[in-house]
């Protein structure tokens, strides 16, 4: 018989009982919230009341709203003072730990939520949040949920779900240089398409993925959702408890890894489906439209709409003429007016420092702004102890305060107009980044700091970046 | 317990297209509320109006088809973020059905825990569905989730939907949180035993 894999034994440490309807009913070990989608969840509670079950379990965080130029109180904008004065109740009268803008712990929750070590491996967790995934690269199984689920998970720390189907991804080979977990999983989204995981769970195994950091991990399992995966995760290995090594929420450290080595995938695990991709293959990836599949290599053509298989056809019609772009043009050379470095896929410390080293002693072409938004507030400490702001401030980025910024745009930053961006968020859709016009290239770090020196979208590897 | 819900009829509005995201469902920009109390005016928002706030012709805009409550779609629809937003904005506008030729994972699972169906039928059919309601916005439509049949004058279409949105529907389980709060012992069993707790 074939061994397990992680995902069905976590599942099974973490299942209720099946309900009526068939879904199973499902512990969540670790319940994150924030601002946007936990307030109507409490009002929910009071509607029925009901309370919190287990307050020791949920961590709250503002990230959505926050502006990233001045956080003094109140907010500028009196709704966001609202969402965030609802957030400070709901977490006092509940007893629920939170880590607000004047805490300097706040941050993005999924930044947040693994550097105080609260995400460990073999752990549930939920978020009313779709990159939620993003955790599985610590070996958990993270889904995003909807306010009704944050709901139920605050009253019963449970929630009803159907078990997913779990796909393995093999990347074989070493990736090149200038390429990372960013191109990587636009990479695996382009081609097994936006809704390409529909039902599954996505392991990500192979020597690329063993030898990728957390933070990459991180990169990688964040956008699992936008291949319509419900969650993404990475076996649990030496390089993941070397990194939450004495976080201040890893209790009993030699515990963590002995629960760890115990739910990892065996070497003999079955799975429900196996992709295998070559990572020596991989190059810069840009996306040209108006979800994360439609992407292309940097030095590669826009797709000719009908070479595309027919239900993608009209998506990229409407792409082509929403972004103003044609088939068979070059992605290379494309100008940009704004580079947003940040979010929950790519504002932790080592994308900034990959972003930083494209920049160091260069200049942002006048014609573009370019804005460096930290993750979290310890990634901004972290970052300025390097002396990373100072590199981006010199070549004239701003550096701003952490939150979720320009990667969904409900705070001040946004786009104009239509203004383009080279994002290295996690979302190209239409008005995404807060102008109902604007256009967005999604790219890896080092390519949206190479855009912003260029003024338009160039090739890594061409350059030479200090990366 | 929820009530359960069996048959649906009403009215169709058809709002084409494949992947209609939650973004373009409700922009973020709406979503600084506490509560989800009045969101419909906002639902399709940037579909509806240009900038300054002129008419584009979304159906949502349309005098005829105003408070018909079977939203009938294409391919992927919801998907992109996990928002309940999406579908309260859509539920607060008056939508009360959704018949698709497919669903991203999490809207559907939101819809079920509002007492939404969200109801599969295959291309073929929803084309067809369509241009009907297009041709004919009083035509009502009747969704029987005991039978899996959708209805409209004399047609009939064979529809699906997972199961366990099904059974809750159908057996008024779907306001979830009185089923999960039933089993508090085995709750705290499983915390108990996990080694992380
Ligand atoms: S950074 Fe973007 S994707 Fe991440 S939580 Fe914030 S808004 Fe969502």
């Amino acid at each position: 018989m074939a061994g397990k894999n992680l995902f069905e034994k976590v599942w099974k440490r973490h299942k209720v009982r099946t309900l009526p309807s068939g879904q199973d009913q499902l512990f969540i070990g670790l319940h994150l919230i924030h601002e946007v989608t936990s307030p109507q969840a409490f009002g929910m509670l009071k509607d029925k009341n009901l309370t919190v079950r287990y307050p020791s379990r949920t961590f709250a965080t503002a990230d959505h709203i926050i502006p990233t130029d001045d956080i003094s109180r109140p907010l500028a904008d009196p709704l966001a003072e609202e969402m965030l004065k609802a957030l400070e109740t709901s977490t006092q009268e509940y007893g629920i730990q939170y880590f607000g803008p004047e805490s300097g712990k706040q941050g993005v929750i999924h930044v947040v939520g693994p550097e105080k070590g609260l995400t460990q491996p073999g752990m549930t967790i939920a978020c009313g949040d779709s990159h939620t995934a993003t955790h599985g690269a610590f070996g958990s199984i993270a889904f995003g949920v909807g306010t009704s689920q944050v709901r139920d998970i605050l009253a019963t720390q449970t929630m009803a779900i159907s078990k997913p189907k779990v796909r393995r991804i093999t990347v074989n080979g070493t990736m090149p240089e200038g390429v990372g977990a960013k191109d990587l999983i636009l990479a695996i989204i382009g081609r097994l398409g936006v809704n390409g995981g529909l039902g599954y769970a996505y392991e990500y195994a192979g020597e690329a993925i063993d030898a990728l950091g957390m933070e990459e991990r991180m990169t990688l399992c964040n956008m699992s959702i936008e291949g319509g995966a419900r969650a993404g995760y990475v076996n649990p290995d030496q390089i993941t408890y070397d990194w939450l090594k004495g976080r201040p929420y890893v209790k009993d450290y030699d515990s963590m890894i002995r629960y760890a080595e115990e739910i990892k995938s065996d070497s003999d695990a079955f799975f429900d489906d196996e992709v295998v991709f070559n990572a020596s293959d991989l190059k810069p990836m840009v996306t040209w439209g108006i979800n994360p599949g439609q992407v292309v290599a940097v030095d590669e053509k826009f797709p000719v709409v009908e070479s595309l298989p027919e239900e993608e056809r009209e998506t990229a019609l409407r792409a082509y003429e929403y972004m103003g772009f044609a088939e068979n043009e070059k992605i290379l050379g494309k100008k940009i007016d704004v580079v947003f470095i940040g979010s929950c896929t790519n504002g932790r410390l080592t994308d900034l420092r990959e972003a930083a080293a494209v920049a160091r002693g260069q200049k942002v072409a006048g014609n573009v702004t370019a804005l460096v938004v930290p993750g979290s507030q310890e990634v901004a400490v972290a970052a300025e102890k390097e002396g990373l702001d100072k590199i981006f401030k010199e070549a004239g980025f701003q550096w701003r305060l952490a939150g979720c910024s320009m990667c969904l745009a409900m705070n001040p930053d946004k786009l104009q107009g239509r203004q383009i961006s080279a994002s290295t968020s996690n979302r190209n859709f239409i008005g995404r980044q807060g102008s109902p016009t604007g256009r967005t290239l999604l790219v890896s770090p080092a390519m949206a700091a190479a855009a912003a020196l260029a003024g338009e979208i160039v090739d890594i590897r061409k350059t030479g970046a200090a990366s | 317990m929820s009530v359960p819900i069996k048959k649906f009829s009403g009215k169709g509005i058809s709002v084409r297209g494949n992947d209609i995201d939650t973004d373009r469902i409700i922009p973020a920009r709406f979503m600084k509320c506490v509560t989800f109390k009045g969101l419909g005016v906002y639902a399709f928002n940037d579909e509806r109006v240009d900038g300054n706030g002129k008419s584009k012709g979304h159906s949502f805009d349309d005098p005829e088809y105003q408070g018909n409550p079977i939203l009938i779609g294409n391919a992927n629809f919801g998907c992109g973020s996990s928002r309940e937003h999406a579908p309260q904005a859509l539920k607060d506008w008056g939508i009360r059905a959704l018949l698709c030729e497919s669903f991203a994972e999490i809207f559907a699972g939101n819809c079920s825990s509002l007492g939404m169906p969200a109801v599969t039928l295959s291309k073929s059919d929803i084309e067809q569905l369509q241009s009907f309601v297009e041709n004919e916005p009083k035509m009502e439509i009747s969704i029987n989730l005991e039978t899996m049949k959708v209805t409209a004058g004399s047609r009939e279409w064979t529809a699906s939907m997972p199961e366990a949105y099904r059974n809750a529907l159908l057996d008024g389980s779907w306001d979830s949180t009185a089923v999960l709060s039933q089993a508090y012992t085995e709750i705290d069993r499983v915390a108990g035993e996990l080694p992380y707790i």
